[in-house]
């Protein structure tokens, strides 16, 4: 038994090398995907200027030593640090239920701090469902290490083989002897040195909080106004700063005035290149000022918006790869007549309640930021190479955040906080306007999607070639059987995440990911199609699918949806307006049926009632799952039924939440949530998959209803009303 | 035109020399500290900035401080009293009616401003009268739940 060392350094270490084991698990589990590194236009400012540079550094790797994740204190309470974020997903919760379960204490007596690059392990970033997926098994593993390595120092201390001793509640009992000693006298708060490899982790069988609903660690602060965002946050000299925008994207300033706005008292203009800013104490008096300030601008003509968009994402996107191809296409298309139908979808904006917002100090050589980010770990990269400074000076505090999504995966507000702070020499608060939220937004992209498709006279899909322009691969290789199939698509890595395509240009303004980026729109085309084919073939769609799915654990997700709405065989339409939609992602499978009411003279459509089932995985947390679940019901009827950008040459036209229709109370209908027991599989990630069923299960439902098939979405009034005429 | 201003926040005399063309919001938020009440969209569009004027809900980012002269304001940071919490802020965390959390303090005080005038309403009443109120995790429906919850405990209660 190696000597007992104990260190009085409780600083936790951001770097360490993986271990071998933990690499191959870390990386055997899965993709690790980089949203947001690279482009150096993704850390310009908006407002010009000579944008500082990005580089992007080495990425370093999770710590592999337990100290990082955890910190026990002397009174027993256990602090788990991690670098993910809090954005209303729940992770603070449960991650606190991985710590409780495999560290045996009680899930009141662990504290999680968030997204603090000065005391937070390094972490890649929150996004793509993975906080439980990725890193729930490195922290679960470095807390059953942490609760052996316990067990063993107390063995020694009392002298007894350890098998000998029983641990609960963060208290190990010798109850031969009938001696105890807590986790924090064995501690003293020091850092524990130890290591031991391989320590098994509980089976789901010995479960006592991971599995079981827990009670949110952010509700009493969140229902009181307690709870801090980036905005909320003061510090002592801090100044608000409103910048001045260009009308539209590609718009060049010709004049500019901003005597009036200097004469407010208090008010501080700022010029740096292309920058300009009003500074004052008080944020609505440095709005008022803004106001003021007389600007000319010459917008670009580009020809382009939402309606001729999609021409011209077709003809200019970069020439897809071949993602899938297997069988023969040609032959295939011999023995059944194909068709081919093409499935549109609009821009659409994450729209966060919480707008972008970041507060920078920069003092003695060394920056703090407080961001509503998705990222603060890239961040601090980014602002330390903006600044020249160390990334050892260089700290993102991440307080709770409104809302994500996908869109605070950038950093531009927190670009242009520093920027700022830099050149008042003052703290600089930087909230965005809801305009500017809009206007700055990176959407998800408009998209196309087109399917060619043949189908014998028995109902056996035979041929499918899926292409898809301008959204990426994401979800879109099919998961039926058809023997002979093509996908081809823009795979989305490295650049491709900025740009949804290589083609950095081809889209006229910045797009990004958005809950579930590209698998939305994937997942419409390939299931409205399905229903498509379905109708023809005469067949109820669920039997449809069925016939041509061997994937037992989408299979199994489909009959679990089926059997909660109660499905009942038919053919559509069948004018009960209900539909169904699969999905998949990474290895989450997903099966939403939905029910609607169609206007047919507003061209209005209700979703009554969402039946989802979903298979993650094993479930850390019950009812944190089923709020996601219902998330991603709403983004969905968003997208799906409202949410569209409206652009004409690079101006954003919608600019707050009265064009921008984001789903309401009345929209919501009953949501029947579904979770599929898997709990012997690790985590796969629920608060998007769910998401990507709603648009062709509501398109399909709008059909059963109707006879009238949507192929664009969002199925706005007016789209469904043409669609009627058509039908 | 800057100027004394005194009303009753959170029950207590407060006055403050401001510009009065200013709005509540940003006067609750920068000079009286008071940070639950959320800027969503400055146009009285989202709900997230509501507070309590003299038993009203109204959206802060556009009510000029001047018109809450002489007046009783109440905001999220007064409902609980001595760390207790409301009604409506338990049935609230009772059904997780919240993710991200930035729209519930607006939430909570529409739902205070209703149920003090609708003593048990229907879920077809909550619905519309929070539909102005938005919430972009989706959780509404938890919401009318949690509204129900409160109206049902309050019963017979003052508000």
């Amino acid at each position: 038994m190696k000597p007992l060392l104990i260190q009085d350094d409780m600083n936790v270490t951001a770097n360490g090398d993986l271990s071998r084991r933990r690499f191959l698990k870390f990386t055997g589990t899965g993709l690790v995907v980089f949203f947001c590194a690279g482009p150096l236009d993704a850390w310009q400012a908006a407002s010009q200027g000579v944008p500082p540079t990005y580089t992007e550094p080495p990425k370093p790797s999770v710590p592999t030593d337990f100290n990082a994740f955890l910190q026990i204190g002397a009174d027993g309470r256990v602090t788990c640090l991690v670098g993910r974020v809090e954005l209303g997903q729940g992770p603070q919760t449960a991650f606190a239920q991985l710590v409780a379960d495999e560290l045996a204490v009680g899930f009141d007596s662990v504290n999680v701090i968030m997204g603090d690059t000065d005391v937070c392990p390094w972490d890649v970033g929150t996004f793509g469902s993975q906080s439980m997926r990725i890193l729930g098994p490195i922290v679960r593993e470095a807390a059953a290490e942490a609760r052996v390595v316990l067990l063993q120092m107390a063995a020694e201390q009392f002298k007894v083989p350890v098998e000998r001793l029983q641990v609960s509640d963060g208290v190990i009992t010798d109850a031969a002897q009938g001696k105890h000693v807590t986790y924090g006298e064995l501690v003293q708060g020091k850092r524990i040195e130890r290591h031991l490899p391989n320590v098994p982790l509980k089976s789901p069988a010995d479960f006592k909080v991971i599995g079981k609903p827990a009670r949110r660690k952010d509700a009493v602060e969140k229902v009181t106004g307690k709870a801090k965002y980036t905005g909320d946050i003061r510090v002592p000299g801090m100044v608000y700063a409103r910048i001045l925008r260009p009308p539209a994207h590609g718009a060049t300033r010709k004049d500019v005035d901003t005597t009036a706005a200097e004469k407010i008292q208090g008010v501080q203009v700022v010029k740096d290149g292309d920058l300009i800013a009003v500074i004052h104490e008080r944020p609505d008096v440095a709005e008022k000022a803004l106001g003021l300030i007389k600007a000319q601008f010459e917008r670009k003509e580009t020809g382009l918006n939402d309606k001729t968009i999609f021409d011209h994402l077709v003809k200019n996107a970069t020439p897809p790869q071949v993602m899938k191809e297997s069988g023969n296409l040609a032959d295939a298309e011999k023995l059944a007549e194909p068709f081919e139908l093409t499935y549109f979808h609009s821009y659409g904006a994450h729209a966060a309640m919480e707008t972008q917002s970041a507060l920078a100090t920069i003092e003695n050589g060394k920056a703090t930021v407080w961001a509503a980010t998705q990222i603060p770990f890239i961040l601090r990269d980014k602002v330390a190479q903006a600044l020249g400074f160390p990334k050892q000076n260089v700290r993102i505090i991440t307080p709770y955040v409104g809302g994500g999504f996908g869109g605070k995966t950038n950093g531009q507000n927190c670009a242009e906080a520093v920027r700022l702070a830099k050149l008042v020499g003052k703290p600089v608060q930087l909230v965005w306007s809801r305009a500017e939220d809009f206007q700055y937004e990176r959407f998800r992209p408009a998209a196309v999607v087109k399917i060619r498709s043949g189908m014998t006279a028995d109902g056996k899909i035979v041929s499918w070639d899926f292409k898809v322009y301008a959204a990426g691969d994401w979800g879109s290789v099919t998961f039926y059987d058809i023997p002979n199939q093509r996908t081809t698509a823009v795979p989305v890595t490295g650049i491709a995440w900025q740009k949804m395509d290589t083609a950095g240009d081809l889209h006229p303004f910045n797009v990004g990911p958005w809950r579930m980026p590209g698998v939305n729109t994937s997942t419409f085309a390939r299931e409205s199609h399905m229903d498509v084919l379905a109708s023809k073939a005469g067949v109820d769609p669920v039997e449809f699918r069925m016939r041509h799915l061997s994937d037992k654990r989408m299979r199994r997700v489909l009959e679990a949806a089926v059997k909660q709405f109660d499905w009942k065989p038919t053919r559509a339409p069948s004018n009960q307006g209900i539909g169904i939609a699969c999905g998949t992602w990474y290895k989450t499978c997903v099966a939403t049926v939905v029910q609607v009411k169609v206007d047919k003279s507003t061209g209005k459509v209700q979703v009554e009632r969402v039946a989802t089932a979903v298979d993650a995985g094993i479930i850390v947390n019950p009812e944190g799952a089923r709020q996601q679940v219902e998330g991603c019901v709403s983004m969905g009827l968003g997208y799906a039924l409202s949410e569209e950008v409206r652009f004409s040459n690079g101006e954003i036209l919608d600019k707050n939440f009265d064009t921008y229709e984001i789903p309401r109370f009345s929209t919501m209908p009953k949501i029947e949530v579904v979770l599929v027991d898997n709990p012997e599989l690790a985590p796969d990630g629920i608060a998007e998959p769910p998401a990507i069923t709603m648009g062709a299960a509501i398109a399909n439902a709008i059909y059963d209803a109707t006879g009238a098939r949507l192929f664009q979405l969002p199925m706005t009034p007016d789209r469904v009303k043409a669609a009627l005429k058509q039908s | 035109m800057e100027r004394a201003i005194s009303f009753t926040l959170n029950g207590k005399p407060t006055r403050v020399t401001v510009d009065d063309e200013r709005m509540l919001l940003w006067v609750l938020r920068s000079d009286l500290g008071l940070t639950g009440a959320k800027f969503g969209c400055g146009a009285a569009l989202c709900g997230a900035c509501t507070v309590i004027v003299n038993k009203e809900a109204v959206r802060s980012c556009t009510v000029p401080v001047k018109d809450i002269a002489g007046k009783h304001l109440l905001t999220i940071e007064g409902l609980s009293k001595d760390e207790r919490l409301h009604p409506i802020q338990e049935a609230f965390i009772n059904h997780n009616a919240f993710q991200c959390g930035f729209c519930t303090p607006g939430m909570i005080m529409s739902a205070y401003a209703f149920l003090a005038k609708k003593r048990q309403p229907t879920r077809a009443e909550i619905i519309r009268y929070m539909d102005d109120n938005l919430c972009r995790c989706g959780n509404q429906n938890r919401i009318v739940d949690a509204i129900q919850e409160a109206a049902a405990a309050m019963k017979g209660k003052a508000a």
